[in-house]
């Protein structure tokens, strides 16, 4: 039996990238950490997640910095907080409950939040830090108003001509009277 | 010779017909909804910070249920209030 799925395996001709590729699960999570601390605790908290991730086996895409941003709402009477998101790559998803109640037992983090990425989220993160997104949305509408535009005033300006037409008509019947 | 142009409508024509509302989402294929990005969301959402209905945005029903996820996860990370006035 195990010799005829082997052979059906490779007779797929399925490359171990892509089986690789299928397997591992994307994820990404999201911190808030605490501004009163100095910048360089600041950076070694972030640092300690991705250490620990990266012995876990991890295969860390992205480390995003969003900076020193305005709470909508305060938290632990702090009314602004750095964020930081990690995108990385696992093949199984038991770090997780580990990662999060690191996260939770760390006074340092005020929130955090782990989310699963399906293969959308993955191509949107990847777009978005080549700079593709923001500008695309606005190329777009702009593209939208032009083509309504353009289907607006060849429809005025075929009438123009006409009326024109109508007014020579006109002349030329007066002329003739 | 009364032309097209002469004809005047009694009432005007272009009262009452509405542009018909549609899913941005499906109409620019945008296929992920980023809980990042605020003042993407903030379209969807009414002064009071509450979500704006399915009837007002014109979103389908597959990206409506995104769009709310998005928001409720932009809410937990304090990138958009839970309870405000006067937002926009």
């Amino acid at each position: 039996m195990q010799k005829s799925k082997d052979i059906l395996f490779f007779k797929k001709n399925i490359s171990l990238r892509s089986i690789f590729d299928k397997v591992m699960r994307h994820y990404e999570v999201t911190f808030i950490v605490d501004p009163v601390l100095s910048g360089d605790e600041i950076k070694s908290t972030a640092k300690t997640y991705e250490d620990m991730l990266v012995t876990e086996g991890c295969n860390i895409i992205h480390v995003d910095e969003m900076g020193l941003r305005q709470l909508a709402y305060s938290i632990n009477k702090r009314s602004s907080g750095i964020y930081y998101t990690i995108q990385f790559d696992i093949p199984n998803g038991e770090i997780i409950p580990k990662l999060e109640l690191s996260l939770r037992r760390d006074e340092r983090i005020m929130r955090f939040l782990t989310v699963k990425l399906d293969k959308y989220g993955v191509k949107y993160n990847e777009d978005k830090r080549n700079g593709l997104i923001g500008k695309v949305e606005r190329k777009e509408k702009k593209e939208n108003v032009k083509d309504r535009k353009r289907v607006t005033t060849p429809a005025k300006k075929p009438k123009a001509p006409a009326v024109a037409a109508t007014a020579t008509e006109t002349k030329t019947q007066t002329e003739e009277e | 010779m009364a032309s097209r142009d002469d004809i005047k409508f009694l009432n005007n024509p272009n009262i009452g017909s509405r542009q018909k509302k549609y899913c941005r989402f499906r109409k620019f294929g945008i296929k992920h909804i980023d809980y990042k990005d605020p003042d993407f969301l903030m379209q969807f959402i009414n002064e009071q910070g509450k979500i704006l209905p399915r009837r007002i945005t014109g979103n389908s029903l597959k990206y409506q249920k995104r769009v709310a996820v998005a928001i409720k996860r932009a809410r937990h990370l304090a990138l958009l209030p839970y309870v405000t006035d006067l937002l926009k």
